[in-house]
C-alpha cells in the first residue's frame, strides 16, 4: 500500500495496522526519513511532487518489491508540502516471515524511491532557498539492485 | 498535448502547465526540448543543461530519444530528490 499526504503519520499506528489480524508475520522493518537542519542552516523544507505520477511510481516500486521478496505486507507513506527540521518525510514498513526479506525489501524500496519517485526538495534557511541537488550516490544504490537481479 | 514543468524547470520556465501543439517534425523528447528552447529566453534558460532534465510521457519515465506521438501529457523535471 502507498500513500502521499501532507499530514504527519503515526509510526506505531501504521505498524499496528500492518500487523492487525495477522499471525503469519515474523519480522517487521520500518524506516523513517526525517528533515535535517544541517547544523542550523535549514529552517524549512518544501516537498513538491507530480500528483498522479508519484502514486503510480510508488505503486510500481512496491509491486517490484513484492515480486522480488516474499512479503506479508509493504507500506510506503511519503509526505509533501512544507516541513521543518525533525519532521517525518517518508515511512517504509515491510513485513515478512523472516527478517532478511523485510530488511532487504525496505532498503530496496528506499533506494528505488530516491531515484524514481517524482518528488523534489526545496530547502530554505539562513542562506536563502535552493532546490536540493540529486546525489549521485543514490543512483549507485539503486543500480546495485539491478546488478543483483541480473546475477 | 499538455506539458507540465516541475521544480526548478518550472521556476525557470515561469509556467507550471500549458497546452502545446508542436509541428509534426518534432518527433522525440529531445526534439521537443529544442522546439521549446526556441520559444523564448526563459525556456532556453530552463533547458540550458538539457542532458540533466528528466522527462515523462503519460506519467512514465522516458529517455530523450522516446517518441512523443500520441502522448497526452509530457512532463519535464530535474533529477528527483524525494525520500
Amino acid at each position: 500500500m502507498i500513500r502521499v499526504q501532507q499530514n504527519d503519520f503515526d509510526i506505531g499506528a501504521e505498524i499496528e495496522a500492518v500487523k492487525a489480524g495477522r499471525g503469519d508475520i515474523g519480522a517487521v522493518v520500518s524506516f523513517i526519513g526525517t528533515v535535517r537542519d544541517q547544523h542550523g542552516a535549514i529552517s524549512e523544507m518544501t516537498l513538491e511532487h507530480y500528483p498522479g505520477m508519484t502514486e503510480t511510481e510508488l505503486s510500481r516500486i512496491e509491486q517490484e518489491a513484492q515480486a522480488r521478496w516474499q512479503l506479508q505486507a509493504c507500506l510506503i507513506v511519503h509526505r509533501v508540502g512544507t516541513l521543518r527540521p525533525g519532521d517525518n518525510i517518508v515511512l517504509v514498513v515491510t513485513a515478512s516471515e523472516h527478517r532478511d526479506a523485510a530488511f532487504d525489501a525496505a532498503k530496496f524500496l528506499m533506494d528505488y524511491l530516491k531515484t524514481s519517485a517524482p518528488l523534489w526538495k526545496r530547502e530554505s534557511g539562513r542562506d536563502g532557498a535552493r532546490w536540493v541537488a540529486a546525489d549521485p550516490k543514490d543512483d549507485g544504490a539503486a543500480a546495485r539492485w539491478k546488478k543483483r537481479a541480473a546475477e | 498535448m499538455r506539458v507540465l514543468y516541475f521544480a526548478w524547470v518550472k521556476e525557470k520556465a515561469g509556467i507550471a502547465a500549458e497546452e502545446i501543439d508542436p509541428p509534426a517534425e518534432v518527433a522525440t523528447i529531445a526534439e521537443l526540448i529544442d522546439w521549446l528552447k526556441a520559444r523564448g529566453p526563459e525556456f532556453a534558460n530552463a533547458f540550458a543543461r538539457s542532458e540533466v532534465i528528466r522527462a515523462a510521457i503519460d506519467q512514465s519515465h522516458v529517455r530523450h530519444d522516446a517518441r512523443i506521438e500520441g502522448a497526452r501529457e509530457i512532463a519535464f523535471f530535474p533529477p528527483v530528490t524525494g525520500g
